[in-house]
């Protein structure tokens, strides 16, 4: 009966697309809703005055060459693993994972650049919209580092490879949306801070 | 030919449960993954959560029908709430309207409803032998769990849960020193909500992946049951706005606990400044009305598909307009998320963008008014059959025009500054939301009882709930329309204080004594209901003589639905009365081959086409069965 039901699944699906990428297509899209609506609510609350002028730190312009790198080197290790090449794929991955640890810390160093300069994150909203930006985004960017490490593993236990990318091609989609996500965050606070 | 097929059917669905069942009761009954025990979790819950919703609003109703009774009895349950001189406490009331609202939006009729049928009809109807993620759907059935039970102990707590009115707006909610209720009650509210956000998108992101990817051979969207469109909207605009209400939830948090000042600004307490300076309240208004608009379509919307199916079924006749409600429902799902301003007419928006939102709010009418034309074409000289599903689907028909017409003048920024906030918005909701969603969920539970539990609901009972609760919602929500008009302000304490107000006690006398009565009369649903799973008739396969797919599985489908193959769909799911054919419905199941007599035109023309893809699955389905072999 088991064999039965696996049999069935996999042949009468409509779509080709693997049910659990859909479903982390629509997380994706849950997230983006949040950060629409914070990004929103910072404009809104922008256009009624009273609204704390102050430098973003410069730190968040290596920070984002950090994620774009941490990009490539997942594309890069994504490549390796379809063409079965398993130890540029556990290379890519370490790097990867490296990159995007290296990503938080540094963001826990632009908090302590805002705090030196003197902006907390209670007070003027127009700071504790930059902490909550970031806060939230870290949040889930560890979320992400934990799938990296997950991936890196079970590359170890020989488990990614061009015959099984599903969790590999999950991984990858969620790391480059938390990239974008973030290159999007910091291009809205240079446009509007 | 139902006494036959009943005959192989349960025979197959023996040999099927010996099996596959090796679940104990926990997996069987409490973490489960099959969607039809969650979808019964849900219901469970949420019928126990309408009785403490109907309870609170009781309460608050003899207060305001009976300002000088004694409630001195209400005392062993109430305990302090009810002050020594026998009243109810003005604080404690405002946490009954509050909590009022709370459990009955989110708990009743997002997570009852929603939750109930979404779970128990997509893979059903859609040929599905389960939701995409077994798993991610128990875990949305255990969050909504674990955020009612925190919202529950909330009710318990000495300084009493959320008072705020169930909107929790800022700086009331924000401040513990506002009220008693906006100390611990109101962070229980916000975890509870937070876990009950959760559980939406868990559910949500499963409905529409399984919608998506998870239809059987045949099922193409524009075959697809209008329940399922309506669930599938449903889970599309709780995607889009639950996440908002989060990020308003999560600011407000961080003012509440963190001292940030994203909603309070110049606030004196006891002629003392707060630090709190530069924040809107108006933009907690923004981000929770981008949820709280789109909420009420949330609750909308599946009561509404529920009902097209069920008066399609028992007028007897197709659908009206199959592809006019799909569209209806789509506009309205797009028009649901700009129109949120309307809520807030009087809050010191700009007048331009008030115009501007009242004319995006009047267009909604045209979709709504599209679909009730449908419906009652679809009544149109039908051969009715009046089922106790039936009479509640055309129960919300009937508030739905009633209570919609109300809303085009709610709709109007101008009349809106009479009317904003008075007993007439309250009349308002609670039909064309409240008592129309309510009657969608009455009509499906009464509709697929046989499907959940394999028994029939008596109908007799189910008549006499029904009369009892049409005549008593009237009765409840008609005369509000006058309190309001006269411009008595929702949530007051009392109406006696006020010279113009001061006239209105009998009205109120009437209208909880209404209030009374319609709940007691749920009580016999819930006999109805629970005497039925135990001893009630047997159902027969197909007790409504229904078109769509869930009438196709055994009386107790297993885990996986069907035994065998799951169908393959050749037909829309409302041929009903086809002129030419044997009988007045056509089970989406049979094909078009099988139907020479009734077939229309074009559609003889696909019979070829059909026959083709038949013959190629006989190939596959022989190979395949030589595999197992």
């Amino acid at each position: 009966m088991e064999e039965k039901f696996a049999y069935i699944e996999g042949a009468e699906q409509p779509i080709a697309m693997h049910p659990k990428k859909f479903a982390l297509w629509l997380f994706i899209v849950s997230v983006v809703m949040i950060f629409a609506s914070l990004t929103s609510a910072y404009i809104v609350r922008q256009a009624e005055g009273n609204w704390l002028e102050f430098e973003l730190p410069s730190i968040f312009w290596y920070s984002s060459i950090v994620i774009v790198v941490s990009s490539l080197t997942l594309h890069f290790a994504y490549l390796a693993a379809k063409k079965d090449e398993l130890s540029k794929l556990k290379v890519g991955m370490i790097v990867t994972s490296i990159l995007g640890v290296v990503f938080l810390i540094m963001q826990w160093y632009s908090w302590v650049a805002l705090v030196d300069r003197e902006v907390f994150f209670v007070g003027n909203p127009a700071g504790s919209f930059l902490y909550v930006f970031t806060g939230l985004h870290a949040i889930h960017l560890i979320s992400g580092v934990i799938f990296l490490i997950i991936v890196l593993i079970s590359s170890f236990g020989y488990k990614v490879h061009s015959r099984n990318m599903n969790a590999m091609e999950m991984c990858v989609t969620y790391w480059h949306f938390l990239g974008g996500l973030w290159l999007y965050l910091f291009m809205f606070l240079l446009l509007n801070h | 030919m139902a006494t036959a097929n009943t005959a192989t059917h349960s025979a197959t669905a023996h040999d099927h449960h010996d099996h596959e069942h090796h679940d104990n009761f926990i997996t069987k009954y409490i973490f489960t993954t099959d969607h039809k025990m969650i979808g019964k979790q849900f219901l469970i819950t949420g019928m126990l959560w309408a009785f403490i919703g109907g309870l609170l609003s009781v309460i608050f109703r003899l207060q305001l029908g009976f300002p000088d009774m004694n409630l001195e009895w209400l005392r062993p349950l109430l305990g302090g709430w009810i002050t020594p001189d026998g009243a109810l406490d003005p604080e404690f009331y405002l946490a009954l309207v509050t909590m009022h609202g709370t459990i009955m939006v989110f708990f009743v009729l997002t997570a009852g409803l929603s939750g109930t049928f979404s779970n128990f009809l997509i893979p059903l109807q859609i040929g599905a032998r389960d939701m995409a993620s077994g798993f991610m759907n128990m875990l949305s059935y255990w969050f909504f769990f674990v955020s009612s039970v925190i919202m529950f102990i909330s009710l318990f707590i000495e300084t009493g849960p959320a008072s705020g009115g169930w909107v929790v707006y800022p700086p009331l909610s924000a401040l513990e020193q506002a009220m008693p209720g906006s100390g611990l009650g109101m962070t229980l509210w916000l975890i509870a909500m937070t876990f009950f956000i959760a559980s939406s998108l868990l559910g949500g992101i499963n409905y529409i992946t399984t919608v998506i990817n998870l239809r059987t051979k045949g099922m193409s969207f524009s075959r697809l049951p209008l329940t399922i469109w309506a669930f599938f909207l449903t889970a599309i605009i709780g995607l889009l706005s639950f996440p908002v209400l989060f990020s308003a939830a999560l600011l407000l948090v961080f003012d509440r606990s963190f001292g940030t000042s994203f909603y309070l600004s110049d606030i004196y307490i006891g002629n003392e400044a707060l630090p709190n300076t530069g924040g809107s309240p108006v933009l907690y208004q923004h981000l929770f009305w981008f949820l709280g608009h789109p909420e009420v379509y949330i609750v909308l919307l599946p009561a509404l598909g529920i009902t097209s199916e069920i008066i399609a079924t028992n007028s007897r006749k197709p659908i009206f307009g199959y592809k006019a409600m799909v569209i209806s429902m789509l506009g309205i799902t797009i028009l649901s998320f700009v129109v949120w301003a309307h809520h807030m007419f009087v809050s010191g928006m700009n007048p331009f963008l008030g115009s501007i939102f009242m004319f995006l709010t009047l267009i909604i009418a045209i979709p709504s008014a599209v679909k009730v034309f449908n419906y009652l074409t679809t009544l149109w000289r039908g051969n009715l059959i009046f089922t106790p599903g039936m009479l509640f689907s055309i129960g919300l028909v009937s508030f739905f025009i009633s209570g919609g017409l109300t809303g085009i003048f709610l709709g109007n920024s101008a009349i809106d500054i009479q009317l904003h906030d008075t007993y007439f918005v309250v009349a308002h909701f609670h039909l064309v939301m409240g008592s129309a969603s309510f009657f969608g969920l009455m009509a499906g539970v009464y509709h697929w009882f046989p499907k959940m539990f394999g028994r029939m609901m008596d109908a007799r009972l189910g008549y006499i709930h029904f009369w009892l609760t049409f005549i008593g919602v009237y009765l409840v929500f008609f005369p509000m329309h006058y309190i309001g008009i006269a411009g008595f302000p929702r949530r007051y304490y009392s109406w006696t204080g006020f010279e113009f107000s001061n006239m209105y006690t009998d009205l109120n006398m009437f209208v909880s004594v209404a209030a009374i009565i319609t709940f007691a009369a749920q009580f016999i649903f819930v006999f109805n209901f629970f005497y039925s799973m135990y001893r009630g008739r047997v159902a027969s396969l197909n007790p409504w003589r229904s078109t769509t797919l869930e009438w196709t599985t055994p009386l107790h489908p297993g885990h996986g639905n069907w035994p065998g193959e799951i169908p393959t769909v050749y037909r829309w799911p409302y041929d009903y009365s086809k002129p030419g054919a044997k009988e007045d419905f056509i089970p989406q199941t049979v094909p078009l081959s099988a139907t020479p007599e009734s077939n229309l035109p074009h559609e003889q023309e696909l019979v070829k086409l059909e026959k083709e893809i038949m013959a190629d699955e006989e190939t596959e389905l022989v190979a395949n069965e030589a595999k197992q072999v």
